[in-house]
């Protein structure tokens, strides 16, 4: 019996999970559901004891096992695998297998072992190959048998069906529904709703560092949509805009590899019109919206920003065809930090000057600063504001004339009055024919600000709805991956 | 209020570097205060003495400069020695080869080690960029190689008529030394030039869309691309200006110091220059000061072997304990900033 | 021919004891660059020593335990100060060196004990085989069974496999119970005892005596052998015999073509330079993975995590 109570953990002023508790019972195959960022991975790496909790217990069997040490988690029985298989890339599957044993390394045992245990569950790896030759579904494999070799009493899956074949997840859920049967605790990370219905006998949901619902399962898939991403709202109407040619078209298009793979993608959008990418984290809308914007490679099919066809041609082509992009990584991606913000203007400006007119660029400062009402003076450094002040200083860093504005996540991690201000700066664009896309996990924007909704599944388009077609629940039926009316 | 902040560690270490260069002088059988004395007056005593310590403060500033450079572009200029080296091999050439009063060739001279340098850096910012060689690996490479290019020439096609000797080729002749004054050994036109590239680098990094540009690279490549900013051809010029301002600081110690090209002709400033800058905290209006302060001990401390009977290697000893504890109470602080014991 | 060859296997010895030392070091995912100081210093600090006592073996130990605490304040700076590597050792490599000249000064040139010379009984008699390998002294002897022990523990041991383990994926160490810190700053303290005594051994074997001037740049040859040779120590090792071999050759060259001298010890950096370049290529790489042999020969990625600070 596993239980966990209190759980907490801070980062800076982030808070990933908020006192969490958890019970699950031996033999249990149990699922933990969330949006991404909602701190599921947060708190089994809390559990594995490879992150150490800001407060809380773990105990096992009535044992406390103490925290933040990945040997004390090991040898009270608890093992991880991660989202990304923590394998050593140039050793091979059997040295892998062995690293981080007690005791002399006995290679030969060891490979009889492995054998063994991918036998049992009709895994395939061959000892002697590089871990980098392995396939993600290979290393997970791999992993797995190496903490069942270690006799772990609890095993921890974080996204593992992310990016493997389907054979690969058949032999996967075999083996986990096998283990189970023997007494294991098979705690399953998941934000995939059909999968988690197929395998696993109970969920808890996580939003906001918070467990908001238990649910045995079977259990209606929109009541875990609610649960996942909260109550919904159809929106009340909005302004028409006349809506012009086509901006943007892509067709066929494949790109992305591994995880983010997107393939036969086809959709339109046109001038003035605003569309809203839907789907869970991870089903291809980021990968869609790089290669719209010039940053992924396409490997077939077509990108046609205003008729001309753009895939193939460099970011800075794509700039020059008005296409402009915020990414979802503030800080990571679409502000520098130390710079200030005038010193972002400035950039953003792209001036062909080379003596740069700082007083030129105060008197733009302030006017942004006033203009899109940023908290903050012309040299505040960009990392220093807070985030809602972040966004609406790349939202001030827009060029004028923007054929296609493709956005992640919008307004993510902002308080209310920030988000509402960014989509009013956002719909005043429409007017002057840009056309918007844009990728969100929240259904309120999804349905409020978009006129349709392309809605993505394993990197493939599954259904594109005109919004008024939408209702709440649809959506959040459609996201799980069900087509089903 | 952020650099006040960050003075009061440098305020810590200082102390902390003062106590133990008194308790390393008195260990050696020093009087430290005597000592301390001493280097001021072998810096500063009398004109000669203050010409030399100029002298010596040009190249490393030249040299620094160019490292605030590459350092703002968030690069590991350590091949900066080695560029500087190839700035003396290329004024070395000129001196030698072009004919023509000082009024031609020093100019030749000065641009020639500046293209050098630049070429130098040029190489490890391509071995970088398309070789994804780390540039400290990628400098440090190139740095020995020049090192041995002069030697060679040293000993091979440019030596002494009959002597192949290590301690440097034929010096040049007297029209192309830089020019000097009062008889001693300061040349107003080096001292002209460390203070307009300071100048440079400032406007530069604060005036213009290229140090803008600099700052963005070295901040946040991503971001910056996103910008539009043309990441590795950024990347590519401030390796040529930081390496064309090493090779400036070669060219001037080829024709304004010795005269000549000698082996140990950089002499260990490109890496000073690295401590220099470390120490300003990447900072131009810094460079000057720390770099002057760096050449007072470089040069007095030769009167500390004279009278106290001291190794003159004791003033960079001193250089070393205060960056090492610069860098390392840094640390410590900004552990504490963070909140951790 | 083989007192050539002999010689060159002495003469290597202490570049070996540094390389190789460095190896461990950078296989846990620290990188050293204080080397050249740190030898110069323990060279220095091993001859006083002896010089004073009269004891070889105190020097070396000496010599071993400065080196040894230097390169753990890399380390240390690194896990626990979140400083840059680089930065630190390089500040320590020019303040190492510059202390070395200053507290050294009343040491120079002067003469002092050496290691003797030993022969392995009825070995040593063996043609061609026993001059190079039995008759020299334990010094000597201490770096040819450096390599092989070093390779043995790399290849066979746990200890070795979970050290190379924290210098590629800390993460996946760490998630296996292994303490990155811990194997970090042990492997700094082993690498770095060896590069002390290599020091010792320029000092109080090799070159015999107290200069600034010898032992100056051996820290980065190592450096650089260490890329070369793929931080496999018995590629490393032949890198070092490779390079003594090269200075022995200069000097036969010398009277032939000028200069040369000069050139050819400064070697192992172009070499470091295009072994980078080549690991880098992705075109080398696709060639290396469809020849077997040649791709064991090209493989030999640094440490993933060299030089970076691992933080949970």
């Amino acid at each position: 019996m596993l239980e966990l109570r209190g759980i907490t953990k801070r980062f800076g002023s982030v808070v990933a999970n908020d006192g969490i508790d958890l019970d699950v019972p031996p033999g249990s195959l149990h699922a933990v559901l969330g949006e991404n960022g909602a701190g599921k991975s947060t708190l089994m790496k809390i559990l594995s004891g490879f992150l150490p909790p800001d407060a809380g217990r773990i105990r096992l069997d009535g044992q406390e096992v103490p925290t933040g040490s990945p040997r004390a988690a090991l040898q009270a029985g608890i093992g991880m695998l991660h989202q990304d298989p923590l394998v050593c890339l140039p050793f091979t599957a059997l040295d892998n297998f062995v690293l981080g044993r007690r005791g002399r390394i006995d290679r030969a045992a060891a490979r009889r072992e492995l054998g063994e245990l991918c036998a049992r569950f009709d895994f395939d790896i061959d000892p002697d190959v590089r871990a980098r030759a392995l396939s993600v579904g290979e290393r997970q494999q791999l992993e797995i048998v190496r903490l069942l070799s270690l006799g772990v009493k609890v095993l921890i899956l974080d996204e593992p069906t992310s990016g493997i074949s389907s054979e690969q997840r058949t032999k996967l859920f075999a083996a986990l529904r096998t283990l189970a049967a023997d007494g294991l605790i098979v705690l399953f990370v998941s934000h995939k709703l059909e999968e988690v219905e197929e395998l696993c006998d109970r969920v808890t949901v996580i939003r906001s560092g918070k467990v908001v619902g238990e649910r045995t399962l079977p259990c209606p898939a929109d009541e875990l949509v609610e649960l996942m991403f909260g109550e919904v709202v159809v929106s009340s109407g909005r302004p028409v805009v006349e809506i012009g040619s086509p901006a943007l078209r892509v067709a066929g298009l494949a790109a992305g590899g591994g995880r983010q793979r997107i393939a036969d993608v086809s959709m339109e959008v046109r001038a003035g019109e605003v569309v809203g990418l839907a789907g869970l984290e991870g089903s291809g809308q980021r990968t869609l919206l790089r290669v719209l914007a010039g940053l992924e490679p396409v490997r077939a099919g077509t990108v046609e920003i205003a008729g001309r066809r753009l895939d193939g041609s460099s970011y800075e082509h794509f700039v020059a065809a008005g296409v402009h992009y915020l990414p979802a990584g503030r800080l990571e991606e679409g502000l520098v930090p130390g710079l200030t913000i005038a010193e972002h203007l400035t950039l953003a400006a792209r001036l062909p000057e080379w003596v740069v007119d700082w007083d030129a660029a105060r008197i733009r400062a302030e006017e942004a600063i006033e203009h899109f009402r940023i908290k903050g003076g012309p040299d505040t450094p960009a990392d220093a504001l807070s985030g809602g002040n972040q966004q609406r200083l790349l939202l001030a860093m827009m060029p004028k004339d923007l054929r296609v504005l493709l956005m992640e996540h919008p307004t993510r991690g902002l308080d209310i009055e920030s988000a509402d201000y960014v989509w009013s700066r956002l719909l005043a664009r429409r007017e002057s024919g840009t056309a918007i896309v844009f990728s969100s996990a929240d259904l309120d924007e999804l349905v409020g600000y978009a006129d349709r909704v392309v809605v993505f599944f394993s990197g493939r388009v599954l259904a594109d709805l005109a919004a008024a077609e939408l209702t709440a629940d649809r959506l959040g039926t459609l996201i799980g991956g069900k087509v089903a009316s | 209020m952020k650099r006040a902040f960050r003075a009061v560690p440098a305020v810590w270490s200082v102390l902390a570097a003062l106590v133990v260069s008194v308790g390393l002088l008195a260990l050696a059988g020093a009087p430290p205060f005597e000592a301390l004395v001493l280097v001021l007056d072998g810096a500063v005593g009398d004109g000669g003495r203050m010409a030399d310590t100029l002298m010596s403060w040009v190249p490393l500033t030249l040299a620094s400069a160019g490292l605030v450079v590459t350092f703002v572009a968030g690069l590991w200029n350590i091949g900066v020695e080695g560029q500087v080296i190839a700035g003396a091999i290329g004024a070395t050439w000129a001196a030698r080869t072009i004919p023509g009063d000082g009024l031609v060739v020093i100019p030749a001279a000065l641009a020639v080690g500046v293209v050098a340098g630049a070429v130098w850096a040029l190489a490890a910012g391509v071995l970088k960029t398309r070789g994804g060689v780390n540039e400290i690996f990628g400098g440090l490479g190139l740095g020995f190689v020049a090192q041995s290019l002069a030697t060679y020439l040293i000993i091979g096609p440019w030596k002494r008529a009959g002597i192949a000797s290590t301690s440097g080729t034929e010096p040049f002749r007297e029209e192309v030394w830089l020019p000097t004054v009062g008889g001693t050994r300061l040349s107003p036109v080096a001292v002209l030039l460390a203070v307009a590239v300071i100048f440079l680098v400032w406007a530069l990094l604060r005036g213009t869309r290229f140090g803008l540009r600099l700052k963005a690279v070295g901040a946040n490549p991503a971001s910056a691309r996103l910008l539009g900013v043309p990441t590795e051809a950024t990347v590519l010029r401030a390796f040529a200006l930081g390496g064309g301002l090493a090779g400036l600081a070669g060219a001037v110690l080829a024709t304004g110091i010795q005269h000549k090209l000698v082996p140990a002709i950089a002499g260990g400033r490109g890496f000073l220059a690295i401590l220099v800058v470390l120490l300003a905290a990447y900072r131009i209006v810094w460079v000057a000061p720390i770099a002057l302060f760096f050449a007072i001990l470089s040069v007095g401390s030769a009167q500390l072997q004279l009278r106290l009977d001291l190794d003159s290697s004791i003033g960079g000893v001193l250089q070393g304990i205060l960056v090492l504890f610069v860098i390392l109470i840094g640390g410590w602080q900004a552990l504490y900033r963070r909140g951790e014991p | 021919m083989e007192a050539t060859i002999a010689s060159i296997v002495a003469a290597a010895a202490p570049l070996v004891f540094a390389a190789v030392g460095e190896t461990i070091t950078e296989k846990a995912g620290v990188v050293n660059l204080s080397l050249d100081g740190s030898i110069a210093l323990s060279a220095m600090a091993s001859f006083a020593v002896a010089f004073v006592t009269g004891s070889v073996v105190l020097g070396f130990a000496v010599g071993a335990i400065l080196s040894a605490l230097v390169a753990m304040l890399v380390a240390f700076s690194g896990i626990r100060l979140r400083l840059n590597q680089v930065a630190v050792g390089f500040v320590l490599t020019l303040f190492l060196a510059a202390l070395a000249q200053f507290l050294g000064n009343p040491f120079v040139r002067q003469p002092g004990p050496s290691v003797r010379p030993m022969s392995v009984p009825l070995l040593s008699e063996v043609p061609f085989v026993g001059r190079i390998l039995f008759a020299q002294n334990i010094s000597v002897y201490a770096s040819l069974v450096l390599i092989v022990v070093v390779a043995w523990v790399f290849r066979r041991t746990r200890v070795g496999l979970e050290l190379a383990a924290v210098g590629e994926r800390p993460e996946a160490a760490h998630a296996r119970g292994i303490s990155v810190s811990r194997y970090r700053l042990g492997a700094a303290a082993v690498g770095g005892a060896l590069v002390g005594i290599a020091g010792a051994a320029f000092s109080l074997d090799v070159k015999l005596g107290w200069s600034d001037t010898q032992v100056a740049g051996f820290g980065w040859i190592a450096l650089a052998i260490v890329i070369f040779g793929g931080w496999r120590p018995v590629w490393v090792a032949l890198g070092c015999y490779l390079f003594g071999a090269l200075q022995v050759l200069a000097l036969k060259l010398q009277p032939v073509f000028p200069g040369v001298a000069q050139i050819l010890p400064s070697l192992p950096f172009p070499l470091m330079i295009f072994a980078l370049v080549v690991v880098n290529s992705d075109r080398l790489q696709r060639l290396g993975e469809r020849f077997p042999f040649l791709g064991r020969l090209l493989m030999s990625d640094a440490p993933a995590a060299l030089g970076t600070n691992f933080e949970v």
